[in-house]
């Protein structure tokens, strides 16, 4: 029902004809597109990754050190990217390839504290570092302690 | 005394205040788009030195405003009210430009609507006898509203083909009682229409209802017809928000021809990659300013309606699933 206030003449669409309607002229996401362009751009960081970690195990350094080694180069590759405005223009077409491996973490860290410095190390880049981030660390860390909890449980 | 209300909503001036002058300050992805020559000013980034992003948005206002200032060949003290806006919190850009410029100040706020709602309250503060000249001017800024209304500028994600990309950009006028240019002979000032919408990535059908319904007690209030006008123009509907007007109007009873047009779709070109087109409240004051101004002077338009489109909501209020409050208000323009 429209709001009975509005003197007439008003539009003659009842609310739920409108949202119908919205809901038809509004262009639905480019699905297979999207999905194809995550998969390419996340598979090539992922593989990137592969690649490095075998690096450092041919130079000598254990499988879990080479892996820790190859994250933190990871982290470092995402993070030179966004503080050079390219992260953000990779994402554009990657969305979730880009967004998922650790790459995109740190994308989501260092964008928020190039974003806030201007306010200050404390209150800006200090208090607003995990704008972004910060779900995923409540939640993933929450998740970790209830599996945790339940194998626990269970052996 | 002579009542100047014309049926529901609308101001018919008895003097017809004129636009003096007006002027455009925009960044340079606007300078590229379909519009680029009509601008006045262009900047040769966002930032152009600034300190920050808000301190460049208000900047651009305050070049705008001054621009409008020196093409009038005003003297300051005969401009009697500066009416600004803009989008931030608080309307800093306004404030701030206001700052520098040292005339008395009423700061509006009516979302991406500000421009043809400064221009309504100015019109009336001249027909009214309350003043001489008023300066309007509004500003928007991509990077400032993005921080605001949504993440941080470099973080990586998508957004979706619904959305719009805020104008990079300041327009303000001069009106006068009297003098050489186009008038504002009418203005209609909107109610707020919500239809439910609730994504704040789909602006222009949240919108849309208001805009309708203003175009509708316009025409009725001034008993005309859509084809009375060479050109109507909402303010930031963007592709979305454009053919749910057509279509509500078209539903209403009252079909828009090819007269209709929005400033969203006017300003950017579909290669730029803004999705449904641009947004803020400098969409539709750069493309008045400078294009619509430029052809009203031009001769080639005769009379024209620019509906400035606003959506009401705030990050908080979408945050706490509040749908989106839209806003439309009419003035008319005839060369």
């Amino acid at each position: 029902m429209p709001n009975q206030n509005l003197r007439p003449p008003t539009i003659a669409v009842t609310p739920k004809d409108y949202q119908d309607l919205a809901k038809k002229l509004t262009p639905k996401p480019t699905i297979v597109r999207n999905s194809f362009w995550a998969f390419m751009v996340g598979g090539t960081i992922c593989a990137l990754g592969q690649v490095i970690i075998n690096l450092f195990a041919a130079a000598g350094l254990g499988r879990q050190e080479a892996s820790t080694a190859a994250t933190a180069l990871m982290i470092l590759l995402g993070a030179l990217l966004t503080g050079i405005g390219v992260y953000d223009e990779i994402g554009k077409y990657a969305g979730a390839g880009s967004i998922v491996p650790v790459t995109g973490f740190a994308n989501s860290i260092v964008s928020p504290a190039l974003e806030f410095k201007r306010e200050g190390y404390v209150l800006g880049v200090g208090a607003r570092l995990f704008t972004v981030a910060g779900p995923v660390l409540v939640f993933g860390i929450t998740t970790s302690i209830v599996v945790g909890m339940v194998y626990y449980l269970w052996h | 005394m002579n009542l100047k209300r014309v049926g529901n909503q609308t101001v018919v001036f008895a003097n017809p205040p004129v636009i003096l002058s007006s002027y455009s300050v925009v960044g340079p992805m606007e300078a590229q788009g379909p519009l680029g020559k009509t601008f006045d000013k262009v900047w040769p980034d966002n930032i152009n030195g600034e300190k920050s992003w808000e301190i460049a948005e208000s900047k651009l206002l305050q070049e705008a405003m001054q621009g409008a200032i020196d093409q009038a060949g005003v003297p300051n003290d005969q401009i009697d009210f500066m009416l600004a806006g803009d989008l931030l919190n608080q309307i800093i850009s306004s404030n701030f430009a206001a700052r520098k410029l040292g005339l008395p100040f009423i700061g509006l706020y009516g979302a991406c609507s500000t421009m043809a709602l400064g221009m309504a309250v100015g019109s009336m503060l001249i027909d009214g006898g309350f003043a001489r000249h008023v300066l309007v001017g509004v500003s928007s800024h991509h990077d400032t509203a993005e921080r605001q209304y949504r993440l941080p500028t470099e973080q990586g994600g998508q957004r979706s083909l619904s959305a719009q990309w805020t104008v990079t950009g300041a327009g303000a006028v001069i009106l006068g009682q009297s003098g050489a240019g186009p008038r504002i002979p009418a203005v209609t000032l909107g109610r707020v229409l919500d239809y439910g919408e609730t994504d704040a990535g789909n602006m222009g059908a949240a919108m849309a209802p208001a805009i309708a319904d203003t175009i509708l007690n316009h025409l009725q209030d001034l008993q005309r017809q859509p084809t009375d006008y060479n050109l109507i123009a909402s303010g930031d509907l963007g592709s979305v928000g454009a053919n749910l007007t057509r279509e509500v109007m078209q539903r209403s009873g009252t079909p828009l021809g090819p007269e209709y047009t929005d400033c969203g779709l006017l300003v950017y070109d579909q290669k730029q990659d803004v999705h449904a087109g641009g947004s803020g409240c400098g969409c539709s004051a750069v493309v008045f300013a400078g294009s619509i101004m430029q052809r009203l002077k031009a001769g080639e338009l005769k009379r024209v309606l620019l509906i400035g489109s606003g959506a009401l909501h705030s990050p908080t209020s979408s945050l706490q699933g509040e749908s989106i409050p839209g806003i439309g208000h009419a003035v008319v323009i005839e060369a």
